[in-house]
């Protein structure tokens, strides 16, 4: 599913985010990504987000080589991946139900499809009875919610997600990690960008540690 | 080469296109079984048919339409302000075509009538006059000519210039006899007028021949001129269209800087991204050419009443000709396009510089 071979980043201030970088993750895996602010585990997300290009190496990501990929194609690819963000970006001009409905809307899908799908998802992320409320008035677990039920309603093949408990207390970060859990159970790739550690202790997956841009651990735990 | 590999034959059909290259032939990891009989995911898009995509696709436009006026209704008088200052940079150069269409139709209406005004000595007779009318009207260069005694002439001078009675005062006529000729050739063959006009002038009874064609070329000329002036005036002016609604197509970029970056993340073509914004420009530039055409004929309007009392004292039946409908649709028209093009303009500059980061 994701590839990196060899992969350098450094930006034009002459930082070096990532060096060399080689992982593969299968199709279907669940798998986390640590290491203190700063170590790469964002540019890692965004390098396979195509947010950003590597200076050195090649990413596959579904079968892509990134590199290769017309601008074209972009939108089609990004389609395929659900991202969550640690500050959710959500769009405060709408409701919930648009926000989440935003990625099939761009996919073009017919209007009842949208429906079924982003109450399902909402469903899923137990926020039914919010979809006429606007984002601003949730909480942050919640919003944190809108956030993953948009990144998931469009039932991508991964699912990308950045400090998505970052500022949630760790009952509610059980709660989002147990959702992450039963996407992953229905196939989908999960990768989680995470500094908490304790978290990956209770959830016993495998774990990428990056240290200023160096991949040095990859399995489950240390 | 997958039948090199015998040993993995329940293998999900792999979009990596795992046989096309060999990079890809490394071992990997077998997934779990239960990942075998997943609901379908992935290219979710392909499933859907041509039809869905075409109604997706015109549904956005018409929300794109819809969204963005209301949007701009929703700041009504910031988009007024918006609106007027694209309508007076229309209508002043529609106004100066319309003035000047008008100024044509009077020099044509001048043209057709142009005729050459031979003015006789004092002692020809009216026998002689009418022998030499005859004579000229035989020509081949010309239509008709006409003889006018001083008799004639005064009374059409007691009637027309509203001098009548300074005319009864005079002892005798001084009006000379005329014959007005009419030439076959139009306004645009001045060499073959020229050479007409000095025939005529050949004759020992002629005193003097006017050719009323001069004044009409010059007005001809100063509409060329005044044309070409309009003309580089509108360039301008549309120039000026195109800046203001390029930065304010640019404004509400900045102000949806967020959507945009959300919206490209989740996979929005370019093409999604832009149509808002165009369809903004578009109502911008439809909207002011609405408000140019009203303002062009409320002024026409004004302006109609004493043109008329001035043209009815030139005893002229000249009416002052507005925008017609077609004209008016025409020139919103042309005002929307030029909307369109300001906002693509500005989408292309600064669409692309927002991206996810």
């Amino acid at each position: 599913m994701i590839r990196f071979e060899t992969v350098s980043k450094r930006y034009d201030t002459g930082y070096e985010a990532l060096a060399r970088v080689d992982f593969e993750v299968e199709s279907g895996e669940m798998l986390f990504l640590t290491g203190h602010s700063g170590a790469g585990k964002s540019t890692l997300m965004k390098l396979i987000l195509l947010m950003e290009q590597p200076s050195n190496g090649n990413v596959f990501v579904d079968g892509h080589h990134l590199a290769r990929m017309p601008k074209s194609q972009l939108p089609y690819f990004r389609r395929n991946i659900g991202v969550v963000f640690q500050n959710h970006q959500l769009l405060f001009d709408r409701t919930v139900y648009d926000n989440v409905a935003l990625p099939l809307q761009v996919a073009g899908y017919p209007h009842q499809e949208i429906g079924k799908r982003v109450r399902a998802a909402l469903d899923k992320v137990d926020l039914l009875d919010k979809e006429r409320s606007n984002p601003m008035t949730l909480s942050g677990g919640e919003q944190q919610r809108v956030g993953i039920a948009r990144a998931v309603v469009n039932k991508p093949t991964l699912l990308l997600a950045d400090e998505p408990t970052g500022n949630l207390d760790p009952e509610l970060s059980n709660e989002i990690m147990t959702l992450f859990r039963q996407f992953n159970e229905v196939g989908t790739t999960v990768m989680i960008a995470t500094h908490d550690v304790e978290l990956l202790k209770r959830m016993n997956k495998r774990v990428l540690g990056l240290v200023q841009g160096k991949l040095v651990h990859d399995g489950v735990l240390w | 080469m997958k039948s090199n590999r015998p040993s993995k034959p329940e293998r999900r059909p792999n979009r990596m296109g795992a046989s096309a290259t060999p990079r890809n032939e490394r071992p990997r990891r077998e997934a779990p079984p239960r990942l075998e009989n997943v609901r379908p995911q992935g290219a979710v898009s392909s499933q859907m048919s041509w039809r869905d995509k075409f109604d997706a696709w015109s549904a956005h436009h018409s929300n794109s339409a819809i969204e963005s006026l209301l949007r701009m209704l929703g700041t009504p008088l910031q988009s007024l302000m918006t609106w007027l200052v694209i309508a007076i940079a229309i209508a002043l150069p529609a106004a100066l075509f319309v003035v000047f269409s008008n100024v044509q139709q009077i020099g044509q209406s001048w043209q057709d009538s142009s005729q050459i005004s031979v003015f006789l000595k004092k002692e020809a007779s009216a026998g002689q006059a009418q022998d030499l009318r005859s004579r000229w009207a035989k020509r081949p260069d010309v239509v008709q000519a006409t003889y006018v005694s001083p008799e004639q002439a005064l009374e059409e001078f007691k009637l027309g210039s509203g001098l009548g009675e300074l005319a009864n005062h005079l002892d005798e006529n001084p009006l000379p006899a005329v014959i007005l000729v009419k030439p076959k050739i139009g306004g645009n063959a001045p060499d073959a007028l020229t050479s007409l006009q000095q025939a005529l002038v050949a004759d020992p009874l002629v005193a003097d021949v006017r050719l009323d064609m001069l004044w009409v070329k010059r007005l001809h000329q100063f509409i060329t001129v005044a044309e070409r002036f309009v003309v580089a005036l509108a360039g301008l002016l549309a120039l000026g269209v195109l800046l203001v609604i390029g930065n304010t197509i640019r404004m509400a970029i900045e102000n949806r800087r967020d959507e945009i970056v959300v919206v490209k993340l989740v996979g929005a073509t370019d093409a999604y991204v832009r149509r808002p914004f165009l369809y903004t420009g578009l109502w911008f530039g439809v909207g002011g050419g609405i408000l140019a055409a009203i303002l062009l004929a409320l002024g026409f309007w004004w302006l109609s009443a004493p043109v008329t009392q001035l043209a009815d004292l030139y005893q002229s039946s000249f009416r002052l000709q507005g925008l017609g409908f077609i004209e008016s649709l025409q020139l919103i028209l042309i005002a929307g396009f030029t909307g369109l093009i300001g906002a693509w303009i500005a989408v292309a500059r600064h669409l692309y510089q927002i991206q996810p980061r």
